[in-house]
């Protein structure tokens, strides 16, 4: 379990980045925190694997303050996937996703072999294994970026803008790539991103950023939907727009469901 | 040519000699210059300080140089060591420059990420960051073994022998073959000695190797060449 506890950050240039944060991240569910530029969740992710140390309160890994641990041996035990992979250029994809276990003091030999099994797990040929991440296309590098994430079959997975790099097919793609994953690893994800949509589709917790760094809403996507807490949200989500509000119509004796547009967006069960 | 032919030995002989003048100059040089260069990359203040010094150094005529060094460091005038302490000196001051923007090359990401996956401060150093800044100074080292073959030369003026002993002698003597002998000689040597840099640069960095990766480097490369050109 995750938990933010008074959060605030405020860095050396004065810029309140994050302000009186409390989340509640329980393990094996994945939050996604959502926001618009600046509204700090980036800052706020980076506080789990100390890259960032707050100003104020506290965050807590199952009931240890961070603040306690040694920040290098709290990094190798965390997975944490950057937008547009963050991978180290001057190594193979193989060495790319067994630099964490090498670090850790794993067998080159082992790590590769690991790092193998996961380039299938997140859908990669391991004939892509030897080439260099510039030799990719952007969607294998997330990919790569993913199972390097992985290698150290962390508990807890840190995904800053993953998939934002990408085009929208290739982003799906990887969007129901994770879903799976998760649904097979289970493990607790917490997950950045500034399209709502994504979020919605990805989180089982969503926290809506605003700016400033103070949360506007801590839900799950139904009750933010159904109950969004203030006029931010409700646009933020764009409840407001009609965007997400379906209707009901009749056609042929069978109800369709149309969204704000008038598009036809599925039937209604019986 | 037939000067050349009956001095092979002595020519060849000078060339070695040189060689041993140049190599360890240039080696201390990449080795002094690369912390000197990642401090002025990490330290914003320090970046001003150390460039003017670079600069001031490199402004020094070499002859004031070479003749003030021996009471500082206790070496003779004559020494071949005066005359690689000088030519460190004069490579550092080349390439502090490229070294900091070679470091600077590190993209901030890149080093995120590294800092992500749990490297420490100095494996990030000796593991990400030297490597990545590897073809940038690559570059400025070529920079590095042109100047200082070349200037290996003027110690014959001192009288530290060197491939410049037969400008000297040449000019004494008033044997045009040897001058020439003399250029020839260091030129080819400064090849050499680049193409040696050049393919241990491949064998270190392979990642350049790759199409796109080799364009990137190369940019980079090239944008520092321009500037170190400039600057010269
Ligand atoms: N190192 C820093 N020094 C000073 N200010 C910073 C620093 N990092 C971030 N900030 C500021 O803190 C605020 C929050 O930044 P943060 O990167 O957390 O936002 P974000 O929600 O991740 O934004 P984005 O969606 O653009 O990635 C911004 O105003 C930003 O300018
Ligand atoms: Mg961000």
């Amino acid at each position: 379990m995750i938990e933010f506890r008074g959060v605030s950050k405020q860095y050396p240039d004065g810029t309140v980045a994050v302000e009186g944060v409390d989340i509640v991240i329980e393990p094996h569910t994945t939050t996604v925190l959502v926001g618009s530029s600046g509204s700090g969740k980036t800052t706020l992710l980076r506080m789990i694997n100390r890259m960032v140390d707050p100003t104020g309160g506290q965050v807590l890994i199952d009931g240890t303050d961070v603040a306690t641990v040694d920040p290098v041996r709290l990094r190798r035990g965390i997975g944490y996937v950057m937008q547009n992979s963050g991978l180290l250029p001057h190594r193979t994809v193989v060495d790319n996703v067994a630099t964490v276990p090498v670090l850790t003091g794993v067998s080159r030999k082992q790590a590769r072999a690991r790092a193998l099994e996961l380039l299938d797990t997140v859908g990669l040929e391991r004939s892509l294994a030897d080439k260099y991440p510039s030799q990719l296309s952007g969607g294998q590098q997330q990919r790569v970026g993913v199972a390097r994430g992985l290698a150290v079959d962390p508990n807890i997975l840190l995904m800053d803008e993953p998939f934002g790099a990408v085009d929208p097919i290739v982003r799906s793609e990887l969007q129901q790539e994770l879903l799976r994953l998760q649904g097979e690893l289970g493990k607790t994800v917490v997950f950045v991103t500034h399209d709502i949509d994504e979020a919605f589709l990805l989180g089982d917790q969503i926290v809506i950023m605003q700016q400033g760094g103070r949360i506007s809403q801590a839900a799950s996507p139904a009750e933010i939907l159904a109950a969004p807490a203030d006029a931010f949200v409700a646009d933020f989500v764009g409840a407001e727009r009609g965007k997400r509000s379906l209707h009901l119509t009749e056609v042929d004796g069978r109800t369709v469901v149309v969204d704000g547009d008038g598009r036809p967006a599925g039937v209604l069960a019986p | 040519m037939t000067w050349l032919w009956s001095n092979l030995d002595e020519v060849g002989e000078l060339m070695l000699v040189h060689l041993a003048l140049s190599v360890p100059a240039v080696i201390l040089s990449l080795v002094f210059s690369i912390p000197l260069g990642w401090t002025a990359h990490r330290y914003a203040w320090s970046r001003g300080v150390l460039l003017s010094i670079a600069a001031l150094l490199y402004a020094i005529p070499s002859l004031a140089l070479f003749v003030s060094l021996p009471p500082l460091t206790g070496f003779g005038l004559r020494s071949p060591m005066n005359l690689v302490i000088a030519l460190t000196i004069y490579g550092v001051a080349v390439m502090v420059r490229t070294a900091a923007d070679a470091f600077d090359s590190v993209s901030r990401e890149v080093r995120q990420s590294a800092t992500a996956l749990g490297y420490s401060a100095s494996g990030r150093f000796w593991g990400v960051e030297l490597p990545l800044a590897g073809p940038v100074l690559l570059s400025g080292l070529r920079v590095v073994i042109v100047s200082t073959v070349s200037l290996a030369t003027v110690g014959a003026v001192i009288g530290v022998p060197s491939l410049g002993s037969l400008f000297t002698d040449g000019f004494q003597r008033g044997i045009q073959a040897e001058i020439v002998t003399g250029i020839v000689a260091t030129i080819l040597l400064a090849l050499v000695l680049d193409l040696v840099a050049v393919l241990l640069g491949r064998l270190l960095l392979p990642w350049t190797r790759t199409p796109s990766g080799r364009r990137a480097s190369q940019e980079r490369a090239m944008e520092t060449t321009e500037r170190v050109a400039g600057a010269a």
